[in-house]
């Protein structure tokens, strides 16, 4: 197996039709993913996550742009059994138990791991005879876990792999993926909490709307989203100086008050305090990443499109 | 969870020929365990047939058709079994869309071949038990035939569920797991009706005219095997071929098209 070029996307686009009118799900991204490297894909829902993730795997098919899976096409690199992938939405079949399930998917694989040591891998050797329609939430995200690793795939894709995970849970399930990416497989997850990219990825991809917004190692993406905001009201303030305050990276007014994003909000409110003792009302809030997103894509009206 | 440990992995799947052949292996043992569904689709025909075969059993010359009441109505209720069998592969590829599941496998090198052909396999083993309950069924109630009629007679049914072995695939492409009942409910009523599995039709008349457009009442004709000659005759095979044709063709494009989230 060779994993010349990684992965590619190149101007990829996808746009559904709703009664509503289009929807522009992916707008012309663009992203190289090196073999071996943990990608977080972060952004709120409806960011195209899985509208990107769905045509990485050739589950769709782009309307412009391409993708290259280590230097081939989606379907040719999973036919080739080089994907493995924890789609978001998904159960299970019945009437299986846990284990002949996870044997009838290795069994479709070319060199797929040992199934007993997947079960220990994912921890459901105590459900391994449990049928499948008799799991629970988290014990399915996991079996569904183990479904994606018995192939050991070059590429590990997982959509919002901890949704219904209980905190032990999602701890044991990012150790073992930490483990798989050091065997220098490649990994791209999606999710919309800023602390799984933070804490588990080599690089974070920041989506919103269809676009990338921000592309960067986890720390410089952390400064970005993980931004607070304070509100004041104060009529007579000049933007710029308010904008030249330590800690503030962008001001903006409406009507009466002021709202500044502030990328140390601890520096900027004492900076405020101290050139305006006249602001009156003052708000701090964490911005929520749907926020933090809306600041960085500048434009808040092409949300509501 | 622990971690993983850097080892040369197990070959497993081999070749082609063997993930294939395990897949089906849980495939039909998946639905093999689901009870109640076998023991309806089993019972149903073997209960319905020991009570009609017994009120028809001395009649040997059934509504004119020149057969036994119980050979009669053994293949007619095969019919009905081995649509119900086929048709339900159906219901059983639409619960599979609806947890996402067919998704699951696309992502998988399980060539979509292979896919579709575990879906006919399952069919034609559940049509098979049918049969098998019902052909001893109808031994019990004195059907009696040379084994070259039984032979043939097999093979026409065989032949004849293919045009239902690609209906059920497309049904289960196209329809929801709460739409596919119903439209299994009155599609195989209907469809047992038209073919005769109930009752002879008439040798004339706009019935007689509408069954023989159906692949069902082809199906039930096999049991024509019994008065020696081809029971279907020109008209047969290529009512037979042109169903298993346009609905091969539609299944198939159904399964390609069939990728997005449900």
């Amino acid at each position: 197996m060779t994993n010349v070029g990684g992965i590619r996307l190149t101007q990829l686009t996808k746009t559904y039709s709703s009664p509503e009118g289009p929807v522009h799900a992916v707008r012309g991204i663009d992203v190289a993913i090196a073999a071996g490297e943990t990608v977080a894909l972060l952004g709120p829902n409806g960011a195209g996550k899985s509208t990107t993730i769905d045509m990485l795997l050739g589950l769709q098919r782009p309307d412009a742009g391409t993708v290259a899976v280590f230097g081939r096409a989606p379907a040719d690199a999973v036919a080739a059994g080089a994907v493995g992938a924890m789609l978001q939405t998904g159960e299970l079949i019945r009437d299986l138990d846990v284990r002949e399930l996870v044997a009838m998917v290795a069994s479709l694989y070319p060199a797929p791991l040992d199934v007993e040591e997947t079960l220990d891998l994912c921890g459901i050797r105590e459900i391994a005879g449990r049928r499948t329609q008799k799991l629970s939430g988290g014990q399915t995200q996991r079996v569904r876990f183990a479904i994606a690793l018995v192939s050991d795939p070059e590429l590990l894709v997982l959509d919002e792999p901890t949704v219904a995970m209980d905190v032990e849970g999602r701890r044991g399930f990012w150790a073992t993926m930490r483990a798989f990416a050091a065997r220098g497989k490649t990994v791209l997850f999606a999710t919309h909490y800023l602390e799984e990219a933070d804490a588990y990825a080599d690089r974070v991809v920041l989506m919103a709307h269809g676009r990338i917004v921000a592309d960067g190692p986890p720390t410089e993406i952390k400064g970005l989203v993980g931004s607070r905001t304070i509100r004041a009201t104060l009529p007579d303030a000049q933007l710029d100086a308010l904008e030249a305050l330590p800690g503030v990276t962008g001001a903006e007014r409406r009507g009466e008050a002021v709202v500044l994003v502030c990328a140390d909000s601890d520096a900027a409110i004492r900076a405020l305090l101290a050139a305006y003792p006249q602001a009156v009302d003052i708000e701090i809030a964490g911005a929520g990443l749907e926020q933090a997103f809306l600041q960085l894509t500048g434009d808040a009206q092409e949300a509501l499109t | 969870m622990s971690a993983l440990g850097s080892r040369e992995p197990r070959r497993g799947g081999g070749s082609a020929g063997g993930m294939n052949a395990t897949y089906l292996r849980f495939e039909l043992l998946r639905t093999l365990r689901n009870r109640r569904f076998l023991f309806l689709s089993l019972g149903f025909p073997l209960v319905y047939y020991l009570l009609v075969a017994s009120a028809t059993r001395h009649q040997r010359n059934l509504g004119g058709t020149g057969l036994s009441g119980p050979l009669y109505y053994m293949v007619g209720l095969v019919a009905f079994g081995g649509m119900s069998a086929m048709l339900s592969g159906g219901a059983r590829i639409a619960a599979e869309r609806q947890v996402g599941w067919h998704r699951q496998v696309r992502i998988t090198p399980l060539p979509p071949r292979a896919y579709l052909r575990a879906k006919i396999v399952t069919g034609y083993v559940l049509a098979s038990l049918s049969i098998v309950l019902l052909y001893v069924a109808g031994a019990a109630m004195g059907v009696s035939l040379p084994a070259g009629r039984w032979l043939a007679m097999t093979w026409l049914i065989l032949i004849g569920l293919i045009p239902f072995a690609a209906a059920g695939i497309l049904i289960g492409h196209l329809l929801s797991v709460e739409a596919i009942g119903p439209a299994l409910g009155v599609g195989v009523a209907l469809l047992a009706f038209l073919g005769g599995t109930w009752f002879p039709l008439p040798a004339h008349g706009v019935l007689h005219v509408v069954g023989q457009l159906l692949p069902s009442y082809w199906l039930v004709q096999a049991s024509h095997v019994a008065l020696g000659g081809s029971p279907w005759g020109t008209r047969g095979w290529i009512t037979v071929a042109v169903w298993s044709i346009v609905l091969a063709r539609l299944a198939r494009r159904a399964f390609a098209r069939d990728t997005a989230r449900v």
